[in-house]
């Protein structure tokens, strides 16, 4: 059995996914902890296109890309499927997965708000991505996937938790069960799973950590301006 | 059975195009609907509710959008003349360039078209070019993007067509044979592929629209 091996990064949502979908598959891997502001030379040799994090390294042959990593995993680990059998369910949930992506610039906009009619109108603007989130991906289900948690699920796992917490650096609150109850109640279910409740960063360094990326991308911003 | 599967398209999306050509590389009929994009029909907004976009397939009444989503819906379908790899290693890297020509490729060369003032295009060009290289380099002793025969990254990468059709038009000059011998020789071997030819907008059909686009961009602004 070829080895398997996660380029990944403590406090990255996207290591994450890597790390739910092959704790959930059973497949053994060996973690490889990189340190963003000092790369190892083989995750610059294993993605020089984009340098980042995570990479899965199956057998010395490399993928980045969390999302590709995960149809990769899959399909190479059919065990405890993670997608659906039916090509059309199958679409669904693919298309699911690719509005968090088309969606990212709202929640970044959201992110890097500091305060006043800007940030009213991000936040609105993220309100609304969650609020199709919850009626036409979610509707009346336990998770995206159904009864156990799927792909789609673990793909926006960073609004369950890296979310929440940024929401507290912030100082405003979106995810709340007045506004988006089934949403909010999907976000408690996911957090009760034990593979992911297991796989999680600690809180208190999530904070700190969000608090120190925030600042430093606002900082960035406004001398670009 | 054509009735079963529905594409309601632009003719000047390369997204659009896209799964056109997917269609037809696979042998898969379908009845083709043409959408105007400043008066889009109210089956394709009953359909794709939260996107509003071309391309969108329908089969069996069922709706499907974005164009990558569509692509391996088909391949999953239609079993025959797949278009993406058998093995999940090559399927992967498929995937992965697939995502690098629509997230960054795509919205690099959007840059070139929005950038105020020269400094700002040349930059924006540069980004692009500096792309366009990593991109050629995966045809590499390859005779396409997909091996030896035309498949899903081909299909993708049919926004090439594009930049080149802009050229022809009088746009910026992207892709020269000197700096991209490689991605020059890809396209000319893929318009010689008939159901290509059939998926690329005509030069003076492209032409009219850049100046139509032209105009409402200078409209819009004054």
């Amino acid at each position: 059995m070829a080895d398997v091996k996660l380029h990944g990064f403590w406090a990255s949502p996207f290591s994450y996914r890597v790390i739910w979908a092959l704790k959930i598959k059973g497949v053994d891997y060996e973690y490889i902890e990189e340190d963003l502001s000092n790369k190892s030379e083989l995750l610059l040799k294993y993605n020089p296109v984009y340098k980042k994090i995570p990479v899965l390294v199956h057998g010395g042959k490399p993928i980045a890309e969390s999302l590709v990593i995960l149809e990769y995993i899959e399909e190479t680990w059919p065990g405890n499927p993670l997608l659906p059998s039916d090509p059309y369910e199958k679409a669904m949930a693919r298309f699911w997965i690719q509005f968090a992506v088309a969606k990212a610039s709202v929640y970044r906009a959201f992110f890097v708000s500091t305060g006043g009619e800007d940030q009213e109108k991000a936040r609105k603007d993220w309100l609304e991505v969650l609020k199709i989130l919850e009626d036409q991906a979610l509707g009346d289900k336990k998770f995206f996937g159904g009864d156990t948690i799927n792909l789609v699920d673990i793909s926006y796992g960073v609004l369950a938790y890296w979310f929440k917490n940024t929401e507290e650096v912030i100082g405003i609150k979106v995810l709340e069960p007045t506004t988006l109850p089934r949403l909010s109640q999907w976000v408690q279910n996911f957090m009760q799973v034990p593979v992911i409740k297991e796989n999680i960063p600690d809180s208190h360094k999530m904070l700190a950590y969000l608090r120190i990326v925030r600042e430093k991308i606002i900082v960035a911003e406004q001398h670009n301006k | 059975m054509a009735k079963e599967v529905k594409l309601f398209g632009m003719w000047a999306s390369p997204f659009s195009r896209r799964v056109e050509l997917a269609l037809k590389l696979k042998g898969i009929p379908y009845e083709y609907i043409e959408e105007d994009l400043s008066n889009k029909g109210p089956s394709l907004l009953k359909y794709n509710p939260i996107h509003k976009k071309v391309p969108l397939l329908v089969h069996e009444e069922k709706p499907v959008a974005e164009s990558l989503v569509i692509l391996e819906y088909l391949d999953e379908t239609w079993k025959h003349n797949p278009i993406l790899p058998q093995d999940p290693y090559e399927r992967a890297m498929a995937r992965f360039w697939g995502k690098f020509i629509d997230e960054k490729l795509l919205p690099t060369s959007a840059k070139v078209g929005l950038s105020k003032g020269k400094e700002e295009q040349e930059q924006a060009m540069e980004e692009v070019h500096d792309q366009l290289k990593i991109l050629e380099n995966e045809l590499k002793g390859k005779e396409f993007f997909s091996g030896n025969s035309i498949g899903y990254l081909d299909v993708v990468a049919n926004i090439l067509f594009w930049f080149r059709t802009e050229e022809e038009v009088g746009g910026l000059k992207v892709l020269s044979t000197e700096k991209f011998p490689m991605i020059c020789e890809w396209i000319e071997k893929l318009i010689k592929i008939d159901v290509v030819n059939e998926c690329r907008i005509p030069k003076e059909k492209y032409d009219d629209y850049v100046k139509l686009r032209q105009k409402a961009s200078k409209s819009a602004s004054s």
